[in-house]
């Protein structure tokens, strides 16, 4: 295999012609290495991790405020978001890390030409289906998610690299989660 | 020692908001690169048909695990400035069990349903919709498990701590099952690759 067969994957995906993915993407090795780099990176300048569903708590503890400032000012989950009211709760470092990697995603997705407009699932489950589960699953997500105080990202790369012990249970109960739910809902995907 | 940068004050929270746009770019443009944006992809890790996310994930891990031990080790980092999380085991292990269930059936995590919605994945915009829900409804209860939440607070413990070993044996333990992850992972492709052919 040549280099840059090696870079972009290409030789594998040649190989194997059922290959789900239509372009190519870097090596998995490689893209690992770069993005442990990031994170690594994180750590030295900023002595946290990477994280993501925090900037989602920003906003669903806005909005619960902006309707309901009572309702939010009992309830320390949402204050613990929302600050000491001195700045805007969006003036948070996940928010821009956020929006951040909105636009890296663009920008990676751009390059590739893989930006399209598409839903993604297997060939046997119909577009609306697919829909509800998204819903399902991104509801459980963000349940599960605030409840383990971090993500795969947060706790998972994070937690992870670090060698904490919640970080690694938290990983192990990820995959026991989605092998153990993988069977039953093989339809959507395969 | 002179890391972490931020905690030893060489720059204000203005700047930090910055560099946090800036690592979050690098965060989402691997993470497309590596295939994060596809739910599809993300998926396949647990039917072992393409375990590119797998590989990204661990190689990502201990790529940072062994580089921030190196320059812990070089004085150049004070590792005990790090901040990533106290543990809370009970909740940390069912939530990650909830997040798993939901990953296969959603497709997606936080993080990566953010570059599935920048790369035009209109299922994400549900997840995503979802994820908000998701966290409602957490927010909603929060008070009434509140001492679930609180308990079982372990602090801030690593496995070396809590196992009560060195720290640098714990790291080669973790190389030692990433290798074998990856060795796993090639052999189960090319395990499912075969069987589909079989198939057709």
């Amino acid at each position: 295999m040549s280099i840059k067969e090696w870079f972009s994957h290409h030789h594998e995906d040649n190989v194997r012609a059922h290959a789900l993915v239509p372009k190519h993407y870097w090596n998995p090795y490689l893209v690992g290495i770069g993005l442990g780099i990031v994170l690594m990176l994180t750590f030295v300048i900023m002595g946290r991790g990477l994280g993501a569903s925090g900037a989602m708590s920003t906003v669903v503890s806005v909005v619960v405020d902006e309707v309901a400032p009572e309702h939010a000012a009992n309830n320390q989950f949402y204050q613990n978001y929302l600050g000491d009211g001195t700045q805007s709760p969006f003036k948070d470092w996940l928010v821009f890390e956020v929006l951040g990697l909105l636009f890296g995603g663009f920008i990676s997705g751009a390059i590739a030409g893989r930006n399209k407009i598409i839903v993604e699932k297997g060939p046997h489950i119909s577009t609306k289906k697919r829909f509800l589960f998204a819903f399902i699953g991104g509801s459980l997500m963000g349940f599960g998610a605030k409840m383990a105080r971090g993500y795969t990202s947060g706790q998972g790369l994070t937690g992870g690299s670090m060698l904490s012990l919640g970080g690694w249970s938290f990983l192990l109960m990820v995959f026991v989660g989605a092998y153990g739910m993988a069977y039953f809902v093989r339809r959507q995907w395969i | 020692m002179m890391a972490p940068f931020y905690k030893y004050g060489m720059f204000n929270d203005e700047v930090s908001l910055i560099l946090a746009f800036v690592i979050g770019i690098g965060f989402g443009f691997f993470l497309e690169r590596g295939g994060f944006g596809s739910g599809r992809l993300l998926a396949a890790q647990f039917y072992f048909t393409d375990m590119r996310v797998f590989k990204v994930m661990f190689t990502a891990i201990v790529t940072s695990m062994v580089g921030i031990y190196y320059l812990s080790y070089l004085g150049v980092v004070d590792i005990s400035l790090i901040y990533y999380g106290n543990t809370y085991i009970m909740p940390d292990m069912l939530g990650g069990l909830i997040l798993g269930i939901g990953f296969v059936i959603g497709g997606y995590c936080p993080g990566t349903s953010g570059v599935a919605l920048a790369t035009g994945r209109v299922d994400a915009i549900f997840y995503t919709v979802g994820g908000f829900f998701g966290i409602f409804v957490f927010g909603e209860i929060y008070p009434m498990i509140e001492g679930f939440m609180n308990g079982n607070n372990m602090g801030l413990i690593n496995l070396p701590q809590f196992f009560g070993v060195n720290y640098g044996l714990v790291l080669f333990a973790v190389i030692l099952i990433a290798i074998g992850g990856f060795a796993l992972a090639e052999w189960g492709e090319k395990l499912m690759a075969s069987k589909r052919k079989a198939e057709v």
